[in-house]
């Protein structure tokens, strides 16, 4: 139960102006720019364009700032900031297969057409903490090569060519593109609707259901066809103007999971798939989402689900941070008064709990159990 | 009809280098026409457009996020009217593409904005994607056997 409770005004106002202290820390260190955030810590704007399910840079770089770091704050900030805005309507899909890009690799075909394209990645580092980038290091300008104008296919589109994998499911006509943003979810969810709760959903929990799913909790035997990540163009069809109107490019990056063949009476095995799509270099999210699609795929797929990455209801109602965090730091602010009845509830469980006690063990009730 | 298709193939392909350029870079440029009298038709205004993705790449739509978009029109005094859009909150930069969209289409500008204005920046675009590939390309691997040592 919430009652309004009045006082404490001071306090948060003093609270909020010792926060602004805190956040700007030791004054005699050069505060943040926004755009050092956002060249310098990337990954981290990535991560909150992403959850926050807004591609804008700069409001990511200012939500971190304004979070302290905390990312989940800043996806708090930024999903708050969106519902200021209208909608102008939905972009043409972005076609991936089109993307500028700046890394590609398969673990399933050493000589993929369009090769295999390592990019900027942690991958085949040492993990070994590097002091020389303490202060003042100058990074040496990127190597070149002469750039194949060749194209760079999906994987799963060679694959696909001869029928060793199902195609992707195409849209019914007429159907709508289902928004969670708009609609109450109901269950069963389509897979449109899965996606887009997947791509807006926590790293952190799509990363422990994709690897539950790897150690045998509704295991799918899973090959990386391909990780892609660089620059898209976005179209939107403006009514105004008449004709779909370029907007910019943005980054994404995209995975293609190859599983387990699947086969039937009357259609030959193939490999099926499981997709993650997100803003950004997300390599790791866009993993674990291809994971877990491929894992609430089980009920289409004839597959039983009986572990917590197949069962979509679980999936979905938990994948949100903002959700999450809402209720489970909720219990954080005054309950005084759930907690005065509770107290009052139990005061008088534990007085009827001593009389009764008491009256077992009272001198006459002890003489009347003898006899 | 074939005229329009072609006005629209011109104004479309304008628009793919302005959204990608700078609202300084654009002004800049425009410094060199001398502008015929126009007006705002709307004034820059700043909304989402939800970005759609497809399953598995190639499938169905779904709605992967949300993008800050910023839109404007101007109408030239001759008539002519430019939309401009561009992902961001740039308001500046969606007026400035809108009288850019509007100039394109006024055969007394059109091809001195094409050669003012579009082709540079579509070139400075050019060579700085040119760059970006040829880092990436550097990061391709090649892969060779290991000759046996023999004899």
């Amino acid at each position: 139960m919430y009652v309004a409770v009045k006082g404490g005004e001071r306090a948060i106002e003093n609270a909020h102006r010792l926060l602004a202290n805190a956040r700007r820390g030791d004054q005699g260190v050069p505060e943040l720019t926004l755009d050092q955030i956002s060249e310098q810590l990337g990954l981290a704007v990535d991560r909150v364009m992403s959850e926050g399910s807004l591609y804008d840079r700069e409001l990511a770089a200012l939500a971190i700032k304004q979070a302290r770091g905390d990312l989940i704050e800043a996806i708090f900030l930024v999903r708050a900031f969106r519902a200021t805005l209208p909608r102008f309507g939905a972009s043409e899909p972005v076609d991936s297969g089109a993307m500028r890009v700046q890394r590609r690799v398969s673990s399933t075909f050493k000589d993929i057409p369009g090769g295999q394209i390592l990019g900027p990645t942690f991958d085949y580092t040492h993990r070994l903490l590097d002091p020389s980038l303490a202060e003042g290091f100058v990074p040496e300008t990127p190597a070149t090569a002469e750039a194949s104008t060749a194209p760079t296919p999906r994987v799963t589109d060679i694959l696909g060519r001869d029928g060793l994998i199902e195609s992707s499911p195409q849209a019914e006509d007429g159907a709508g593109v289902g928004d969670l943003t708009r609609e109450p979810l109901n269950f069963p969810a389509d897979r449109d609707l899965r996606l887009q709760n997947l791509a807006r959903g926590d790293e952190g929990f799509l990363l422990a259901m994709g690897y539950s799913t790897q150690r045998g909790y509704g295991r799918n035997h899973p090959f990386a066809g391909e990780i892609r990540f660089g620059e898209v163009e976005v179209e939107f069809a403006a009514e105004d103007v008449g004709f779909a109107v370029p907007l910019g490019s943005i980054e994404l990056t995209e995975c293609q999971m190859v599983n387990q063949f699947k086969g039937s009476a009357t259609e030959a095995p193939c490999f099926t798939r499981g997709y993650g799509l997100a803003f950004g270099q997300s390599e790791r999210k866009t993993m674990s989402m291809a994971l877990v699609d491929r894992a609430l795929r089980a009920r289409e797929l004839g597959e039983e689900a009986l572990a917590p990455a197949q069962d979509e209801e679980f999936v979905m109602s938990h994948s949100d941070n903002v959700q999450a965090t809402g209720f489970v730091e909720h219990l954080k602010l005054p309950h005084y008064v759930d907690f005065q009845s509770e107290l009052g509830l139990l005061r008088k469980l534990r007085q009827e709990f001593s009389e009764a006690f008491a009256k077992a063990n009272a001198p006459d009730a002890m003489k009347e159990a003898a006899e | 009809m074939t005229q329009h298709n072609n006005q629209q193939a011109q104004r479309k392909a304008a628009m793919a280098v302005l959204a990608h350029a700078e609202a300084g870079e654009i002004a800049a440029r425009l410094r060199a026409l001398a502008l015929p009298a126009h007006q705002d038709l709307r004034a820059p205004e700043n909304g989402l457009v939800m970005l759609r993705g497809r399953v598995g790449g190639d499938g169905a739509p779904f709605n992967l996020g949300e993008a800050t978009v910023s839109r404007a029109a101007v109408r030239l005094a001759s008539g002519e009217v430019g939309f401009g859009y561009t992902l961001g909150r740039d308001g500046d930069k969606a007026r400035l593409i809108a009288l850019c969209d509007a100039l394109v289409q006024s055969s007394d500008f059109g091809a001195a904005v094409e050669r003012e204005i579009i082709a540079p920046l579509r070139e400075q675009l050019m060579v700085r994607r040119k760059q970006a590939a040829a880092e990436t390309a550097a990061t391709k691997v090649d892969f060779y056997t290991m000759v046996r040592g023999e004899g």
